[in-house]
């Protein structure tokens, strides 16, 4: 018989940025303020993903009191690591969004205001008003982790493209099925 | 002289006459399958696209062609991985499909004034691209890559080399304005679908139709 089962145990932060290089929100998550918050909040581990980000966050296995902290910059799949994370924080990119709202995690999406022409922002805000996700700026993340309430959080619904292929079909004379 | 005034105001003619055309459904009696040109976009395009092809019937839309950007590495995998499902679910027998790359019109951050130059040069490799392919269905859903190819596909209408349906759907990511493909397909009637995912661009561009969020 083994020890205990260590899965269970840990609550794991995800970080992550895609495809992108998000500098600004991977240095923000390794503050100590935030550690310190999640660490408060019950996160055992904290796993950035971050992408084509130059900087660097500092590993450690958690023997300063606070969450464990590993790295890597890309994965084939993220969505190993986002089905074992108890909380999704991620850059606002809509694969990204979906793929984590789909799976019903909690998520909070940082918006990099580094980009031109911020459309990202948008999706990101709509879907925090519908009360699916948080939204926040690297500047903001800490007060929004203090501040969140996952349990007020709604689950998102999938969407269907179902109406689309339907008009389609119809447009191009195709029986309705 | 004589040729030239001819042969602009034919052109002008037809380009009024598909215009008139667009949007209009052309009902065929027993439809034939219709070859597709699918647009693939890097960051979520190839993933909305990928959604909306696996509910669309795959013997209705072939043989299916896909186009994504010579910088885009993922997006063609991604659409080799969906065909091979779709053999390995035996809904299709053989497969019709074939990948291919074209040159972008514009890199993300690039400046729009080199874009000008870059565009010329995509639309040329476009253009050898749709005189080989010739669709006669078009799905696209907002990268730059698109405008090129559904502009020639409108062009091939009016010059009456191939006849097609030009299917635009905005991305879930957009919504209160259009990305810059969707705002110039829109204002130049170049689709003759628009779907928009959100209904705060409904009511801003009216000739759109609201689908709700596929995603």
């Amino acid at each position: 018989m083994g020890g205990t089962d260590s899965v269970s145990l840990k609550r794991i932060v995800f970080l992550t940025v895609g495809t992108t290089s998000f500098d600004a929100l991977v240095k923000v998550a390794d503050t100590l303020e935030v550690k310190q918050e999640l660490t408060r909040r019950g996160y055992t581990h904290l796993l950035i993903q971050m992408g084509r980000g130059t900087y660097l966050p500092a590993e450690s296995i958690g023997e300063d009191g606070l969450l464990a902290v590993d790295c890597f910059t890309f994965s084939s799949s993220i969505a190993d690591h986002l089905s074992s994370a108890s909380l999704v924080i991620s850059h606002a990119g809509s694969g990204s969004i979906f793929e984590t709202l789909r799976l019903g995690k909690p998520l909070i999406v940082v918006v990099n205001e580094d980009l031109m022409d911020n459309h990202q922002s948008e999706l990101a805000e709509e879907l925090a008003d519908r009360k699916h996700l948080y939204c926040a700026h690297p500047q903001s993340l800490h007060q929004v982790i203090v501040g969140m309430d996952l349990k007020s959080l709604l689950p998102y619904q999938p969407g269907d493209a179902t109406p689309v292929a339907k008009l389609i079909n119809r447009f191009l004379g195709f029986p309705d099925d | 002289m004589a040729i030239i005034a001819t042969s602009v105001a034919i052109f002008l003619i037809r380009l009024l006459h598909v215009l008139y055309l667009t949007g209009k459904s052309r009902r065929l009696k027993s439809p034939q399958p219709l070859s597709t040109l699918i647009v693939l976009g890097s960051g979520g395009h190839t993933a909305e696209m990928m959604n909306l092809l696996s509910v669309l019937q795959m013997d209705r839309f072939t043989p299916r062609f896909y186009i994504a950007a010579a910088t885009d590495n993922m997006s063609l995998q991604k659409a080799r991985v969906f065909e091979d499902s779709l053999l390995h679910k035996k809904v299709i027998k053989g497969s019709s499909a074939q990948f291919m790359q074209i040159y972008r019109s514009r890199e993300v951050g690039q400046s729009y004034v080199t874009s000008v130059w870059t565009t010329l040069l995509a639309t040329t490799h476009a253009l050898w691209l749709m005189v080989k392919i010739r669709p006669q269905v078009v799905l696209c859903n907002g990268p730059g890559t698109c405008i090129p190819l559904c502009v020639i596909a409108f062009l091939f209408k009016v010059i009456g080399i191939r006849w097609s349906s030009i299917f635009y759907v905005e991305s879930i990511a957009r919504v209160k304005r259009l990305s810059l493909s969707g705002l110039l397909l829109y204002k130049l009637c170049i689709a003759d679908q628009f779907f928009v995912q959100w209904p705060q661009l409904q009511r801003k561009y009216p000739r759109a139709h609201y689908v709700g969020c596929l995603m």
